[in-house]
């Protein structure tokens, strides 16, 4: 149980996927305009990234592992990811509509999200089990949402704010998302005892 | 097919080699310009020695991908395109990686997920989708192998700043001396955003200047244009109201 708690604090805050692992930075920066998208986006990807982690982690034990096919995993997670998040906006569209109707239109996106293939790539890496590779996806979502939101509330006033001319729109967000970071890189000092 | 690459190859000219390379080095570089594949260009800047081997690896992806893409394009069904897209660029990178852990273990072990990341680099798929797909063989290969040097250019800048802020070192060798203090915030992930910003930023500075000369230039043969039509029609001298309408015009074509 502690070391499950341990795998949710360092994957959300310690090894945060966009601040210190630069996964997903794509839809960090295009998406983060507004709190409300970027909420939007981060709960769509926490959706997703949970149910891709439980569902590669089952492919790679039950079909790859078995027939020695390890190395071709790339490509077969990939292509999971793909139909998975055909079939889940399928599944909300015909099942859930209110819930599609939110998430709708961030799902096409989150295909070439890599924050996606990251996580399971990074699951097979650590040799995470069932149970802590869902947690591990999970967790991971939850950072990448949590930054997200944070660095869209901050966005909201650079927008307003009056920075040198060649500084506008990207540059004056990376460098704002570089502050950020600054911020997180003190949970890197925090000590879990592993 | 022979033909077609015959034919490509007959039409295939210096300019268009020149042009495709400074296209994709400068003019639409894909990373400091296009601003795609930005989470390899902070993840992979530690130092220049990942830089490059990142860049290479993206690079011969991008060109195998291309060449397939391009040979394959009469026969993928439109509908099922990108998934196909997918499929090939994920077999190329698989070869990579795969190539990478057999005979470079260090630079596998530095750049660890984002090799087979790849996959996900929306330069390799924009590419695909933007050029390979309606381009003979030649210019896509072509078009691959700029791309993907503009990729490693950029990705060469962004380390060696941030080397040799971060370490005080280029390509491993010490610059400048034991008397340096690291500024270690640039190696770590706080730096790689701050230095992308400051030269994303430098850039359009560069593109800003670079337009306004182009303009200026333009405004003066329109202005040499009309002195001389008006020398020669007559010899009135050209109203001065009548020289900034036009030069009015030459800014909007500019834009």
């Amino acid at each position: 149980m502690t070391d499950i708690l341990l795998l949710m604090f360092s994957a959300i805050l310690v090894e945060n996927f966009i601040f210190t692992r630069f996964l997903g930075i794509c839809p960090f920066l295009g998406v983060s305009e507004k709190p409300q998208t970027a909420l939007g986006m981060g709960c769509s990807v926490i959706f997703v990234m949970t149910i891709a982690s439980a569902a590669t982690n089952v492919i790679y034990n039950l079909i790859l592992v078995p027939f020695g096919l390890e190395y071709l995993k790339t490509i077969a997670f990939i292509l999971v990811i793909a139909s998975l998040v055909q079939l889940i906006e399928m599944f909300l569209r015909k099942y859930v509509p209110a819930l599609y109707s939110a998430l709708g239109i961030y799902l096409p996106l989150i295909t070439t999200n890599c924050a996606v293939l990251g996580v399971s790539l990074l699951n097979v890496e650590y040799g995470y089990n069932f149970i802590k590779s869902v947690v591990f996806g999970f967790s991971a979502a939850v950072g990448f949402t949590l930054a997200i939101v944070i660095f869209a509330g901050v966005r909201e006033r650079v927008a307003v704010a009056n920075p040198p001319r060649s500084f506008r729109g990207i540059p004056i967000a990376l460098v704002t998302a570089g502050l950020i970071a600054m911020a997180f890189s003190g949970f890197s000092s925090v000590n879990l005892g592993t | 097919m022979t033909s077609q690459n015959k034919k490509a190859a007959k039409y295939y000219s210096i300019e268009m080699l020149v042009h495709q390379l400074r296209g994709g080095l400068i003019d639409n570089n894909p990373t400091l310009v296009q601003l795609l594949g930005t989470c390899p260009t902070l993840a992979t800047t530690t130092s220049v020695e990942n830089a490059i081997g990142m860049g290479i690896a993206a690079t011969l992806v991008l060109m195998f991908s291309n060449l397939f893409i391009s040979l394959l394009r009469k026969l993928i069904p439109p509908q099922v395109r990108i998934a196909a897209y997918i499929v090939i660029i994920s077999g190329f990178v698989t070869a990579v990686d795969l190539l990478i852990k057999a005979f470079l273990p260090e630079l596998d072990a530095a750049l660890g997920v984002f090799i087979p990341l790849i996959v996900v680099n929306c330069i390799i798929l924009a590419r695909a989708e933007a050029f390979a797909s309606k381009n003979p063989v030649l210019p896509s290969v072509i078009d691959g192998l700029s791309m993907g040097l503009g990729f490693t250019l950029a990705l060469t800048i962004l380390a060696s700043v941030r080397e040799l802020v971060g370490s005080g070192t280029l390509f491993g060798y010490n610059v400048f001396g034991d008397g340096y203090k690291p500024v270690l915030m640039f190696i770590m992930p706080p730096g790689a955003f701050l230095t992308l910003g400051f030269i994303i930023a430098a850039v359009h500075k560069l593109l800003e200047l670079a337009e306004r000369r182009r303009k200026k230039q333009l405004d003066k043969t329109l202005a040499d244009e009309i002195a001389e039509d008006a020398a020669l029609g007559g010899g009135v001298p050209p109203h001065a109201g009548d020289l900034e309408f036009v030069t009015g015009t030459g800014e909007d074509e500019g834009k």
